[in-house]
């Protein structure tokens, strides 16, 4: 489903991501962890086509299509969700007139018919069980006054609305208490089926308890360095990452 | 940056919907301004004795006074001599009857979207059409005048009612005001009046819908809404002209009288011609506004949209005199390329127990300069006033500006002034969130300018709001990357 190859990305002149690889296929979860400013993030923005990075190598190929080559809406269009890390603030729209914009321009791409207000007001009330979000909080303006976990949860909300092939949660577990956490896993989990895939950035293990995942990858310094199933997310959460610093770091210098 | 520059360069690229123009055989006043010119279109409407010499007072002190230049705009001097002052097509007719209208004419409503087929037109609002200097048809008078509505052009007016028009025109704002309502009141051409008598709710939506077409001409129109005691009404105001490479001036009059226990609110979706992306051409719009809450209880609402015009100078105001009695402002102001707008309003609180409040909010994009000017007075005799004002400014892009002068004059310790004020960015963050859920650019702009401009929007009738939400997002089209 997903192909990076070689993938360089920087901002402002400084290089971030220095060559990543990685094969995702469809019915997979891939976590990505890494200590703090290893390139997680830049990674998921890059994906997602924020404008800021500039990639200056390598190739990203997504359901066959060249994703860099896409503009950022398109790549939503094609399936790409990012649950985002901070979940921006938009006064005055509420999420519900925010969502029915989105999901008919998604319909729209795909040569479907737009919802009307009866049909995706259904579609609504449905995905709000998955991921026990309240009414209210939806005719609310988007994540204005909205709590850490609120935010959270009206990610995965919309990434319910949206049913994309490929989920990018960036750090969706920061911020979360335990609750809150258990919710918005399992919303995931109720999303992800065999046609679908997950990348889940994290920093820490925790939340790999209840997403659990197929691979583990471990970013640092804008690379791969080791890859590993779940196994390798106990070991770090036990060792910590300075040992595969050591390690990488050790291997740069001969 | 890039992206920023070529969307830019995209949105300059667009049309102006309104832009077209058609030729008729006009009648028109010669070139100039002089008392002959004055009497020339006294005489050509046809007016009383005491209108033409109202004219002429006014223009005698109009030429006393000098332009006003505290306003942040900047614009080179206009020549007032070298302006037409009236111009009018010949097709007009003295009769009103909507069945002898020109076909052409109401060819031209037709093609600006206004219908003035009664039986086509969507029930709820009535229409005064008016065309450079003259009206060219009101709808619906019949079914109003049943309920004792008055709503007909102002030369109609003149003659039909003229112990109305003589006890009320100049009483809200007077004929020497200031620079250009003096010279409106020297010149007007035509307008709307409507009068509501005492007890009764006009049960549709009013309207005057402004068009210039004619070059070189100034349009100087007059609006009188007289609300008598107990009674209610909503008016409303489009305008739209061609794009011209000259600027063009448009210097109107609205006043408005409330009676006691009366509400009026009255609606402005101002989309004249803003000029091209290099600042070419583009109408002046001076125009004056006032109301007065005369009595006890009375309500003015002042609710806008200005999207259009090259320069707009512009404060529709309360006069809060009636005790009780509430005046409101909705505006937002939005300014493209090289558009300047100082826009806001007045609220002069007069009366004991008066509240009035202020929510502007301007948007910036392009090289333009948004200000408003707000001022809040409570004289010593206005116990307990209230005022809350808020003013919120949205910048697209670093080459614009927004700008707030709030004045605040307080007589009487017991008032209650309150004013906040916001400014903000169109943040990259908002528009990639957009674009990440599959909102195309354009669309996240539309959608977040009419959230920031959700509370001004409220306020407008339902089918003026669709008609403001669709031009706010047509005139910042392409204006943030």
């Amino acid at each position: 489903m997903l192909s990076i190859k070689n993938l360089h990305a920087s901002i402002e002149g400084n290089e971030i991501l220095r060559g990543i690889n990685l094969e995702v296929k469809a019915g997979e979860i891939h976590a990505i962890m890494g200590p703090n400013g290893s390139g997680k993030s830049t990674l998921a923005s890059v994906l997602a086509g924020r404008e800021e990075y500039e990639v200056t190598e390598g190739e990203v190929t997504f359901k066959g299509k060249d994703l860099l080559d896409l503009a950022p809406e398109d790549r939503a269009r094609e399936g790409v969700f990012l649950a985002f890390q901070y979940p921006v603030e938009i006064p005055g729209v509420s999420s519900t007139n925010f969502l029915r914009t989105a999901v008919n321009q998604v319909r729209e791409y795909r040569g479907l018919e737009p919802l009307d207000a009866v049909k995706f007001l259904t579609l609504m009330k449905e995905k709000m069980k998955l991921v026990e979000i309240d009414q209210k909080l939806l005719s609310r303006s988007l994540n204005e006054g909205f709590s850490g976990g609120e935010k959270k949860r009206n990610e995965i909300f919309q990434m319910a609305m949206l049913e994309p092939t490929l989920s990018i949660l960036d750090e969706t577990d920061s911020g979360l208490d335990i609750d809150a956490l258990r919710i918005v896993s399992n919303g995931v989990n109720q999303l992800k089926s065999e046609k679908t895939a997950t990348i889940v950035v994290t920093h820490y293990q925790r939340l790999l308890d209840y997403i659990v995942p197929d691979f583990v990858h471990v970013l640092y310094k804008g690379r791969i360095v080791k890859s590993g199933t779940k196994e390798l997310a106990m070991e770090l959460e036990e060792k910590g990452y300075d040992w595969i610093k050591e390690e990488v770091d050790s291997q740069a210098t001969v | 940056m890039s992206k920023d520059n070529s969307i830019l360069e995209e949105l300059t690229s667009k049309e102006y919907e309104h832009g077209w123009s058609v030729n008729y055989e006009a009648d028109e006043a010669p070139i100039g301004l002089n008392e002959d010119i004055i009497r020339w279109i006294s005489a050509k409407k046809e007016e009383p004795q005491w209108l033409l010499e109202w004219r002429l007072k006014a223009f005698r002190t109009w030429l006393t006074m000098t332009e006003p230049e505290w306003a942040n705009v900047h614009y080179p001097k206009i020549d007032l001599q070298a302006l037409r002052y009236y111009s009018a097509p010949k097709q007009i007719k003295k009769s009103k009857n909507l069945d002898e209208v020109d076909p052409e004419l109401i060819a031209i409503y037709e093609r600006l979207g206004i219908s003035l087929n009664e039986q086509k037109r969507l029930q709820g609002i009535a229409v005064d059409a008016v065309l450079d200097s003259v009206s060219v048809a009101t709808t619906f008078r019949g079914t109003l005048s049943k309920l004792g509505i008055v709503f007909c052009s102002f030369s109609e007016a003149v003659k039909e009612y003229p112990e109305l028009i003589q006890k009320y025109l100049g009483s809200v704002v007077p004929m020497t005001d200031n620079y250009y309502a003096a010279l409106n009141s020297a010149v007007f051409s035509d307008g709307s009046f409507c009068y509501i008598p005492k007890g009764v709710r006009c049960p549709m939506e009013l309207s005057t819908y402004f068009r210039i077409n004619a070059a070189n001409t100034g349009q100087f129109e007059r609006t009188l809404i007289v609300a008598d005691d107990e009674s209610y009404v909503s008016y409303l105001e489009g305008c739209t002209a061609p794009s011209r490479d000259e600027n063009q001036l448009h210097a109107a009059v609205v006043e408005i009288y409330a009676g006691t226990h009366a509400q009026v609110k009255y609606s402005t979706v101002q989309n004249w011609y803003p000029g091209d992306k290099e600042g070419k051409g583009g109408i002046y719009n001076f125009v004056t506004k006032r109301g007065i809450c005369a009595g006890d209880h009375s309500k003015i609402s002042w609710t806008q949209v200005e999207t259009g015009s090259a320069v707009t100078w512009k404060y529709p105001s309360c006069i809060l005199k009636g005790d009780y009695s509430i005046g409101e402002f909705y505006s937002v102001a939005v300014t493209n390329n090289y558009q300047q707008a100082d826009t806001g309003t007045k609220m002069i609180h007069i009366g004991k127990n008066t509240k009035s409040r202020i929510v502007s909010k301007g948007i910036s994009a392009g090289k333009s300069q948004n200000s408003y000017r707000g001022q809040v007075q409570v004289m010593k005799r206005a116990d307990n006033a209230r005022n809350f004002s808020q003013c919120d400014s949205l910048l697209m892009g670093d080459r614009c500006g927004a700008h707030t002068f709030p004045y605040i004059d307080i007589n009487n310790p017991s008032a209650k002034v309150e004013h906040e004020a916001t400014t903000s960015k169109i943040g990259e963050d908002q528009i990639f969130y957009c674009n990440q859920r599959g909102i195309a650019t354009e669309d996240a702009v539309a959608l977040i300018v009419n959230g920031y401009a959700k509370e001004v929007l409220n306020q407008l009738p339902m089918e003026f709001a669709v008609e403001a939400q669709k031009l706010l997002a047509l005139t910042l089209e392409g204006s943030v990357g």
